[in-house]
Formats: C-alpha cells, sequence, structure tokens
C-alpha cells in the first residue's frame, strides 16, 4: 500500500502548504509568530520583517468564518511565542483552539482601539443608535447583527492594527524594538498613501453612484471610512439555496433605485448574479477581497494590494 | 389569481426562464421515470446521481463553473458508472443492484474527494445544489436539448423498451434488441439526471424523475395514462414549486421537489388504484 501511502502525503501536502504563507527557510532565531488569517498575517509579516517567521491558520481565500481547525493548527499555535487574533468576533474557534493547544503564547488583539461598527442589518432604524445597538447585543447569531468584525477594511484602522502588532511584537521580543518600530512607520506611511489614493479614487466616482448592492457585509468600514454606501439586499439568505422570492426582491431594489453595480460574491453562486445582473443592467463588479488575501498569483496578495485592488474594481464598476 | 400566478412569470425575467426550464425537465423526467419505475430501478436513478457528482466536480476543478466541462464531466462519470455496472452484473454472478451500489459508492467517494481537495468546498457545494433560478440561455438550451433527444429516442425505442421492462425474457426469445434498449434506456437517465442537474442540483434531480411516477402509479395502471400523468405532475410541481418559492421565499429546489413529495402522499391517500382510502372505503363508493 505504498500507493496509498504516497497518495495521502501528497494530500496533506496539498492542504497545508497553502496555508504557510511565509515559511521560506525557517531559522531557529526567528520569533515564530502566528495570525490567525491571512490578512492580518500580512500586516505582522510587514511589521515583524526579518525578525519574525509568521505563520496563519487560516489560508489565502479561506473563509474564517466556518473555518475548521485542524490538529496542525493547533500544533502551530503551541510552537509560536506570539499570536495575534483579530477580535470583534472575527475568529469564533480561537478561544477553543488556544485553551487545547496548551500554548504559552502571548495572545494580542489586533483590532484594539479600534471604534467597532454594527452590522449594516441593524442600522435600518437612524435614532439613537448606541442604545439600540445595547438593547438588541445580546441573542443575536454570532455571525450576524452584532459587532463588524472586518475592520481591517478601513486604512485608518489597519494602522491602528499596525501600531498593535508592533507593540506586541515589541512586548515579545524586546530586542527588536529598533526594528519592529522603523518597519512599523515606514509600513504606516505606506498606508497613509494607500488612504490617499483611495480617497482620490472615490472623489472620479460621480456622487449619485456611490451605491453597490451587495450582500457581502464585509465592507462596512470601507463604506463609511470612504463614502461608498454598501446596500444589503433586502432579506437574501447567504444559504446555499436562494429563493425565487429573495432574487425577485433583488431586481426589484436594484431597479427602483437605480443602483449601478452589484457586487454578490456569496449569494448563493456565480450564475445567479449573473442572471440578476443580466436582468436588470447593473454591472457586475469583478472580484474583490474581504476576508482573505488570495494567493501570491492573484490580485491581492498582500493588505495593500488588496484594498488596491477593490477601488479599482469598485470604480470600474461604478464609474462607467 | 393574476397576482397569484402569472404576475410573477410577467414581471421577471428569470422566473420565466425557470419555468421553462422545469417544464422541460418534467416532459423528459416523467416518462423516464415511469420506466425506471416498472422496471424496479427507482433507486438505481438515486445511485446515478451520485455517481455523477465526482464527473461534475471534476469539471469544475478543471474549469471553473463552465457548463461544458461539468456537463461533459457528469456524463462521463454517469455513463461509466452504469456500463460498469451493467457489464460487472452480465458477466458476473453478482445482481446488477449490488453492483450499481459499488460502483455508485465509489464514485461517491471520490467525488467527496475532489471537492475537499479544493481548498474552499463551499464553491462547490453551490454547484451540486444548481439554481433553477439562473438558467441562462446555454444552460436553458442544454435543458431542452436533452429533453428532445429524450423524447425522440423513447419514441423510436418505446415497444422493445416496455416489452423489456415488462417481460425481460419475452423479448429476448423474439429479438436481440434487449441489452442495446437496456443501455440506450441507461443513456437516457443520466442525459436526463445531467440536465436536471443544472437546475437542481445532483440529488434533486432525481426527485424530479421519480417522485412524480411514483405519485402517478396511484391514479392508473394503464401505460399511456402512467406516462401522461407522471408529466403532468412532473410539470405541474415544477410550477407550483417556483411559484411557492416566489409566494413564501422557500429555496425553489426544495419548494419543487416538496410540491412533487406533496402530489405523491395525496396520490398515497386518495389514489384511484390501490391508495390507503378508497381501499377502506366500502366498495360500491367506488363504482360511481
Amino acid at each position: 500500500m505504498l500507493n496509498r501511502r504516497s497518495w495521502l502525503a501528497a494530500l496533506a501536502a496539498v492542504a497545508f502548504a497553502a496555508p504557510a504563507l511565509a515559511q521560506d527557510a525557517p531559522p531557529a532565531q526567528k520569533l515564530p509568530v502566528v495570525a490567525t488569517f491571512s490578512i492580518l498575517g500580512d500586516l505582522v509579516h510587514q511589521v515583524g520583517g526579518d525578525r519574525v517567521r509568521v505563520s496563519t491558520l487560516v489560508g489565502p481565500n479561506g473563509d474564517a468564518h466556518v473555518f475548521q481547525p485542524s490538529p496542525a493548527d493547533a500544533k502551530k499555535i503551541a510552537g509560536a511565542k506570539v499570536v495575534f487574533v483579530n477580535g470583534l468576533g472575527f475568529e469564533g474557534w480561537i478561544d477553543r483552539l488556544v485553551k487545547s493547544s496548551g500554548t504559552r503564547a502571548k495572545i494580542f488583539v489586533a483590532s484594539k482601539g479600534v471604534e467597532p461598527r454594527e452590522m449594516a442589518e441593524e442600522e435600518e432604524d437612524g435614532h439613537d443608535h448606541d442604545n439600540t445597538a445595547e438593547a438588541h447585543g445580546h441573542d443575536h447569531g454570532h455571525d450576524h447583527g452584532g459587532t463588524d468584525p472586518h475592520a481591517w477594511q478601513s486604512v485608518a484602522n489597519a494602522k491602528l492594527y499596525v501600531a498593535n502588532i508592533r507593540d506586541g511584537l515589541i512586548a515579545a521580543d524586546p530586542d527588536g524594538k529598533a526594528t519592529y518600530d522603523a518597519n512599523a512607520a515606514a509600513y504606516t506611511a505606506k498606508l497613509d498613501a494607500l488612504d490617499n489614493e483611495v480617497k482620490a479614487a472615490i472623489v472620479r466616482i460621480p456622487a449619485d453612484k456611490r451605491r453597490i448592492i451587495t450582500s457581502h457585509d464585509a465592507f462596512g468600514y470601507f463604506g463609511a471610512a470612504y463614502g461608498i454606501e454598501f446596500i444589503a439586499p433586502q432579506g437574501v439568505s447567504t444559504e446555499a439555496e436562494a429563493s425565487a422570492k429573495d432574487v425577485a426582491k433583488i431586481i426589484r431594489q436594484i431597479k427602483a433605485e437605480h443602483i449601478p453595480a452589484v457586487f454578490m460574491e456569496n449569494i448563493s453562486d456565480p450564475r445567479l448574479v449573473k442572471r440578476i445582473a443580466n436582468e436588470t443592467g447593473a454591472k457586475i463588479g469583478g472580484e474583490v477581497y474581504s476576508d482573505a488575501l488570495s494567493d501570491d498569483k492573484g490580485p491581492a496578495s498582500t493588505y495593500i494590494d488588496m484594498i488596491e485592488n477593490n477601488i479599482r474594481e469598485f470604480s470600474s464598476a461604478l464609474s462607467s | 389569481m393574476y397576482d397569484l400566478l402569472i404576475a410573477p412569470f410577467a414581471e421577471f425575467d428569470f422566473m420565466r426562464r425557470a419555468l421553462v426550464g422545469v417544464l422541460a425537465l418534467g416532459l423528459g423526467a416523467g416518462p423516464v421515470g415511469v420506466l425506471m419505475m416498472l422496471r424496479r430501478m427507482s433507486l438505481a436513478g438515486d445511485a446515478m446521481a451520485h455517481a455523477i457528482l465526482p464527473g461534475a466536480a471534476v469539471g469544475f476543478l478543471a474549469a471553473g463553473l463552465n457548463l461544458w466541462a461539468m456537463t461533459a464531466g457528469g456524463l462521463i462519470a454517469g455513463f461509466a458508472v452504469a456500463l460498469g455496472a451493467g457489464a460487472v452484473a452480465r458477466a458476473t454472478q453478482m445482481k446488477e443492484d449490488a453492483a450499481l451500489a459499488a460502483f455508485y459508492l465509489v464514485s461517491l467517494a471520490l467525488g467527496v474527494l475532489l471537492v475537499s481537495l479544493r481548498g474552499s468546498n463551499v464553491d462547490l457545494l453551490h454547484v451540486l445544489f444548481g439554481t433553477v433560478l439562473a438558467l441562462d440561455d446555454a444552460t436553458l438550451l442544454l435543458i431542452v436539448a436533452i429533453t428532445t433527444i429524450t423524447l425522440v429516442v423513447l419514441a423510436a425505442l418505446w415497444r422493445p423498451l416496455v416489452l423489456e421492462s415488462l417481460d425481460p425474457g419475452f423479448l429476448r426469445s423474439v429479438s436481440r434488441a434487449g441489452a442495446p434498449t437496456h443501455l440506450a434506456f441507461l443513456a437516457l437517465v443520466v442525459l436526463n439526471l445531467v440536465g436536471g442537474f443544472h437546475a437542481l442540483g445532483t440529488l434533486l434531480a432525481v426527485g424530479m424523475m421519480m417522485l412524480p411516477a411514483a405519485a402517478a402509479r396511484f391514479w392508473t395502471r394503464e401505460l399511456t395514462a402512467l406516462v401522461a400523468l407522471a408529466v403532468l405532475i412532473a410539470c405541474g410541481s415544477g410550477v407550483l414549486g417556483l411559484l411557492v418559492s416566489y409566494h413564501s421565499g422557500a429555496p425553489s429546489g426544495p419548494a419543487i421537489i416538496l410540491v412533487a413529495g406533496g402530489a405523491y402522499a395525496l396520490s398515497v391517500l386518495f389514489g384511484s388504484v390501490g391508495g390507503l382510502l378508497p381501499r377502506l372505503v366500502p366498495r360500491r363508493h367506488l363504482e360511481a
């Protein structure tokens, strides 16, 4: 059964090759750091530079919402000195994983200091928002209707992430303070430039066209920071099967509100989005990245590439 | 009434396409389902549907959400399993149902393996639950073409098919058309499942085939009436299911099959041929 074994090995290689974001020749001295998902992994990599070896649990193109930790992931955490998590309820599985791995790594929440947003669904009546949020804060499904965890979609927040990562790395590895400070400062400067770039791109889109219908609830921070209105299709479930009612509602809504573009990769499947676009004349947006980077060959292999890719897709869909 | 029944189709293009899709599917799957039932192959359809999965998965992994790649993959896998099981059944002691079970299980496991090889299996799950609401021109043409082929082949082979279903021994004694007829029929089954798979997904496609046939059996013994009734129930379930999905917000694929399931339940209860209630009621009430 040698055959089967090599098959299994090949399988395992395929499964685990992807998450190893930066595993080039790991020398023993590098600080082993785990980031929970690929976007955070890239930020840690930017700040840590050569002094850290970053591995990510949810790799490129992976979905952290439905992630199933494997024993290999527990091993990664057990071997890490520092673990960065996004927080805001993004990684529901992380606490158990940390506990079961028995790691003594320091856990840092990268989103510390971010002003949390509620998920779009709760914003329908604008009055007295803080109170309603508190009143409704309990008893909601854990991934919808609560705090929106996708804070990194606003570049200003990413700068907070970078600061938190820098502080975390310095706490774990005081010798590298100079490096981390310098890297963080340099990267923050790049983020500032990126921020300006995004704002400039938005200005070029006619104001009345800055509306996108999307079931992708990951762009709340992006929309709030840059003034694009992301309209949720009413009552659409993101389950595998859409109903005729949902589709009819979306089509009516797009027609009634003259929404120029549809970005809906996680409603049902692409064929359905195409059908909706054909029927309404709205443009289908290209591929945007929200929760994960693309792989190295993709258009969004780093955080900066991701934001640039997204703003490019948004503006080309909206300014035609 | 207009709002309830007509308006959804009048207002939305996607509803009209779905309507054409389910009508075409019902037209082809109805008779095929009746023949499956007569041949005691009701569960073979389910096995075959599972067998199609790895083929469609390979097509998807190779070419993404490409209609032709997935169709070709599904057809190849379906034919391979059908022919392989048939060949084993004919060449060895093994009965065809056991051979089919073996083949489809292997095929299914292969499918699951392929699905999980792909990092994100969410995409593929969507694919496996095809959606009747998103039929584009190419898919519609494919489904309609499959129905056309099915009806033509059925018309041409009707007598040997029926004979082989009812009395294979007799057919063997008068002609050698038995084996080719059987193969042609299996091909039709695979074709219809692949067609249904684009609209309803691999698993629910069988429902469109078997439920109407099973329901029709409770109303008549006569073959032509059986086929006509099965087609009627299949198409009716399709239309009604779409409307239910439109008005209630239920997912459309399951809604269609559940309506067919409801037709089956009603038939079991009230069917004039072997239904439960007519059996319980004294006989003279039946002869009205």
